[in-house]
């Protein structure tokens, strides 16, 4: 009986005053069904970054996230995987829909991250993609004659892969969440999680969890941003379950009479979807079903609004000494210093 | 059977002897002196922390080694990479094993690993100048041997083939240390996904030419057929546990995951079986005679040539590991006598210099002793000639005076004879 509305996918909407009677009904909540119906005619746009050494299973997981094929390697077929000298950032595009609601996923790849022997600095690559995208947006934004709806290529969420050593976590993951952290939202993922058993995996977590605290690395969801107590429990929940121990496939096989997505080993069969063997579902519900919005909100109105404020600040004393009056428009040159400025923390 | 002949010229044919002699015994003999002097064993472990290098120690020598209370090196975290070694005896059947265990914690976990293999190379080279030098000494009774006989090196489980670093440290030392890849955390991949990792990681060492460990050709059908079944599964794709499960109403050491177990020692979850194997059961003695024969002999020679090399060898003419040894061990000979003369003669014409300036200095200080002489004769003539003069001085004035003496003599002769006179003609 209850209709799919927008309360599925903007968790925080208060409901309406019981089942309405009808003289006191004015029918703002009618406002939900408009929502929704424009929302599904202009689409949504989600960009998911992952990033992690090779071999930890990046692009499978995404292709298990969304059921098809959108990772690097299957849109590219490369015959022999080489580990690129330096980082290279990749980003592929899909349209893909769901029910009458379209999605453009953009999946941005950083293949050769932490793999060189001398990994110095290997974030800065990253850090400056991820400036350049917030510096085009504001650009848009702050243009005079402002398109429509401002193409969004801001990245919405960094998935990071944590190898599964089962000790604890490594200087150059500890350097990398740390430094980002602060312009994205990062979810940390416990990568192949089947090589670990339950009591291990339980202890990884827990040193994983002691190590960001100490560290003062603030992981998604952020305490910060907890806006009331319905939030704040259940994003408690979640942290007490970060980081996700996730394995991966996108290949089927036959279990009990269904056909489900796992793993075959000569021990056993690991099934994806299956909560008591890893925690993917809980990944996915959070990614997809439940915080979607919530990420994107936050890094527009948080993680995007620190960056403008900065380099508005920047640009007005910049310019303010040149002129003597404010102004927006900037040279290309000043715009990658200051981004550069930015990035260095 | 064929007589053969030997260097000698000597015809030797084997005789077919027609009663028992008896040293047929001598294996039991060789037998029995080893286990009363015991074996020892230095394997050495490398590899990033969390790979399960501990747990497989563990595993394999079926001791721990590694416990809660004393914790492997994962558990710790290292800043720079250090080389630390744990000595443990076992005993079995009477026959008792010194093993000794380099574990190498902190390779591999930094952000910048470059060099990380450099104490690694350090400590090997270590451990063979210390037997260099007891070789060389004058009481060589008791030589312990502390050389690292195996290195066993383990591939983080990508399923993308080897990384920089492992490319890297195995070029290195395959010269050094006979290296045994394994691929640790066995259980992470499906048999499909391990196949082609295997497929990747031995393309990737033959595409670098990196020497891992050779298995020794046999005459024997059965141990062909094990060494041929052994080098299909390189590189071994190994778990480690040392807790112990039951399953179906069997106790074995395994892992358990909620979606089965996977058992250690089944020869198809893994290839951990084989590794023990060939480990202790058959190659220990082969990989002890290979780092003795080949590695320390490489090394030896190059020390004493004294010639400098720098960290890549450049005398490839080494070939292949254990093709020849003779050959190869001629060879290196042969380098070493040209060698040795080339010193030789050097020396030798350093010998003639120094005599040459010797005799120089002699003739010299004799040249000055010459001189000396004829001065200090000179010194003495003049002495001698002062002398005479004096003494004809002298002479002149004893003379002179006596003369006068006589003179005041006559006189007072002569004043007495006067007086006399006087005295007589005063009395008249």
């Amino acid at each position: 009986m209850h209709k799919k509305t927008m309360e599925d996918y903007v968790p925080n909407v208060s409901k309406a005053s019981g089942p309405g009677v009808d003289f006191s009904y004015v029918g703002i909540d009618a406002i939900l069904e408009q929502m929704r119906r424009k929302a599904m005619k202009q689409g949504f746009e989600l960009n998911i970054m992952v990033v992690g050494q090779s071999g930890l299973g990046k692009s499978t997981l995404m292709n298990t996230l969304f059921k098809s094929k959108v990772s690097r390697k299957s849109v590219q077929a490369t015959a022999q995987e080489k580990i690129p000298k330096t980082i290279e950032i990749k980003s592929i595009s899909h349209d893909i829909e769901e029910k009458g609601v379209r999605m453009k996923l953009t999946v941005i790849d950083t293949p050769g991250f932490g793999d060189q022997i001398n990994n110095e600095n290997c974030w800065r690559p990253i850090m400056k993609f991820i400036n350049d995208q917030y510096e085009a947006y504001l650009q848009e934004e702050i243009n005079i004659n402002r398109k429509k709806r401002i193409p969004d290529s801001r990245v919405h969420c960094c998935i990071y892969f944590i190898p599964p050593t089962g000790h604890c976590l490594r200087p150059l993951d500890v350097e990398f969440m740390r430094r980002l952290s602060k312009v994205v939202n990062i979810v940390p993922v416990i990568a192949k999680a089947d090589t670990l058993t339950l009591e291990e995996r339980d202890f990884f977590k827990k040193k994983i969890r002691e190590e960001l605290r100490a560290n003062g690395i603030d992981v998604y969801p952020q305490k910060e941003f907890d806006e009331d107590a319905e939030d704040r429990m259940i994003n408690e929940k979640i942290r007490e379950m970060i980081p996700f121990a996730v394995v991966g496939s996108d290949q089927e096989y036959q279990v009990n009479g269904r056909r489900l997505l796992g793993r075959k080993t000569k021990w056993g069969t690991i099934e994806v979807e299956n909560i008591a063997h890893c925690e993917f579902a809980y990944l996915r519900d959070l990614l997809i079903r439940t915080h979607m919005q919530n990420i994107k909100d936050i890094t527009s109105s948080i993680h995007y609004e620190m960056y403008r404020v900065r380099r508005l600040n920047e640009n007005n004393t910049v310019v303010a000494h040149a002129n003597g009056m404010p102004e927006h428009h900037l040279e290309s040159e000043e715009k990658f210093d200051s981004s550069c400025a930015a990035s260095r923390f | 059977m064929e007589p053969t002949e030997t260097d000698g010229g000597i015809m030797e044919q084997p005789k077919n002897l027609e009663g028992y002699v008896g040293f047929a015994n001598l294996p039991n003999q060789i037998y029995r002196k080893s286990v009363k002097r015991g074996f020892e064993f230095t394997l050495m472990v490398v590899g990033e922390s969390g790979l399960g290098k501990s747990t497989l120690i563990n595993s394999l020598f079926l001791t721990d080694l590694y416990s809660p209370e004393y914790p492997g090196p994962s558990h710790r975290v290292e800043k720079t990479v250090t080389v630390e070694q744990s000595k443990v005896l076992v005993k079995e059947g009477g026959v008792q094993l010194l093993l000794t265990i380099v574990d190498t914690p902190g390779f591999g976990d930094t952000i910048d690993n470059s060099n990380c293999w450099q104490p690694i190379i350090d400590y090997i080279d270590n451990k063979f100048e210390g037997y260099l030098n007891a070789e060389s000494r004058v009481n060589r009774r008791l030589m312990p041997d502390s050389r690292v006989q195996c290195c066993l090196y383990f591939i983080t489980p990508s399923g993308h083939g080897l990384k920089p670093l492992d490319v890297e440290f195995m070029k290195r030392l395959h010269e050094k240390v006979n290296i045994i890849p394994l691929i640790a955390k066995a259980d992470t991949m499906t048999p499909e996904e391990c196949q082609l990792f295997k497929k990747q990681i031995m393309r990737g060492i033959q595409e670098h030419k990196i020497r891992i460990y050779q298995f020794p050709e046999t005459d024997d059908e059965e141990e062909m057929k094990m060494v041929k079944r052994i080098k299909d599964r390189l590189p071994l794709a190994v778990i480690g546990s040392n807790t112990i499960i039951e399953v179906n109403g069997k106790r074995v050491r395994g892992r358990q995951y909620p979606w089965g177990v996977a058992d250690v020692e089944n020869g198809e979850h893994c290839d951990f079986t084989i590794l023990r194997n060939m480990l202790i059961r058959t190659h220990m003695q082969d990989l002890k005679d290979v780092t003795n024969n080949v590695h320390y002999e490489n090394y030896r020679s190059r020390k004493l040539a004294a010639v400098t090399y720098n960290g890549v060898d450049n005398n490839k003419s080494k070939g292949q590991l254990t093709k020849s040894p003779l050959a190869q061990m001629e060879e290196e000979r042969r380098d070493h006598v040209s060698k040795m003369k080339k010193m030789e003669q050097e020396m030798e014409q350093v010998f003639e210099m120094k005599v040459k300036e010797k005799l120089q200095k002699l003739r010299d200080s004799e040249a000055e002793l010459q001189r000396r002489q004829e001065q200090m004769k000179k010194n003495l003539e003049a002495q001698h000639r002062e002398l005479e003069d004096r003494r004809r001085q002298h002479e002149e004035e004893k003379e002179r005076w006596e003369a006068q003496q006589r003179i005041l003599d006559q006189q007072k002769l002569d004043n007495s004879r006067t007086l006399e006179k006087n005295k007589k003609k005063k009395i008249f």
